[in-house]
């Protein structure tokens, strides 16, 4: 159906992970930070796909849901996480939540 | 632009757009069944959660974004996508009673007898993680007081 060869979709791939990456590492909101991670994991399944595809097998289709189970849970923990740091911070900046580090 | 927007709500937008796309890529890709999921799964549960969130907390810039929906110049862009999208629409229609069947896709059947059968463990590994993540949110995001992370209280 498609005749595109495989470099170019692995490059496809490899493009949408670097924008998630750009995105999560410039972005300094919790919300944009996580929506970064969500198009890094598109990447990753798609890449999935693309080589369950190229070699006629349906276990790339299988891993490919694996991670959409992965990144449901991932998304319902991530964003409870974000509603109780906004409870107690009033402000979604990464920056801003360093409770954590030693202050010398 | 999904990650480069000012605005909350109108990222999320474009990051379904983006999703979209991803989804026509799996179907160009002999991959109708997970295309479908992508924007099930994605597009429908994954996005209103996250919008969801972004409603509750209030971000983005309401009152101001309202007063600019009224002026005609904000139409452009969103109509301008959505007639690309049209033509693209009207294209496929036109284009598909020509086109002949897919020969060597992958059925969801396979992937189906393939999800059951070699990779059952894995599948039950998954429904654990799932019922784990139910628990973790409903204690994280439950309002009392008394339950709030250690790390997260004030000093």
């Amino acid at each position: 159906m498609l005749t595109v060869p495989v470099e170019i979709q692995i490059m496809l791939a490899g493009i949408l992970f670097l924008l998630g990456l750009i995105g999560l590492l410039v972005r300094r909101n919790m919300i944009f930070m996580l929506m970064s991670i969500e198009v890094m994991f598109n990447s990753a399944g798609m890449v999935f796909v693309i080589a369950g595809n190229h070699w006629r097998q349906p276990d790339g289709q299988v891993m490919f849901i694996f991670i959409l189970a992965v990144t449901a849970v991932e998304v319902a923990i991530a964003l409870a996480l974000i509603l109780q740091v906004y409870h107690h911070f009033k402000t979604l900046d990464a920056d801003s939540v360093n409770k954590l580090r030693d202050h010398n | 632009m999904a990650i480069s927007g000012r605005n909350a709500i109108h990222s999320l937008l474009f990051l379904i757009l983006s999703l979209l796309s991803v989804s026509v890529i799996f179907y160009l890709l002999d991959a109708p069944f997970i295309a479908a999921l992508e924007v099930i799964i994605y597009a429908g549960a994954i996005m209103v959660l996250f919008i969801f969130v972004t409603m509750m907390l209030n971000i983005g810039m309401e009152g101001r974004t309202e007063k600019k929906w009224l002026r005609p110049r904000m139409w452009i862009i969103p109509s301008l996508l959505a007639a690309v999208l049209l033509a693209d629409f009207i294209l496929a229609i036109t284009y598909i009673p020509g086109s002949p069947p897919v020969d060597q896709a992958i059925l969801p059947k396979q992937v189906g007898i393939s999800l059951f059968s070699t990779y059952l463990l894995a599948v039950e590994i998954a429904a654990i993680l799932l019922m784990a993540g139910v628990i973790g949110a409903y204690h994280l995001g439950s309002q009392k007081k008394k339950i709030t992370h250690r790390f997260l209280i004030k000093n």
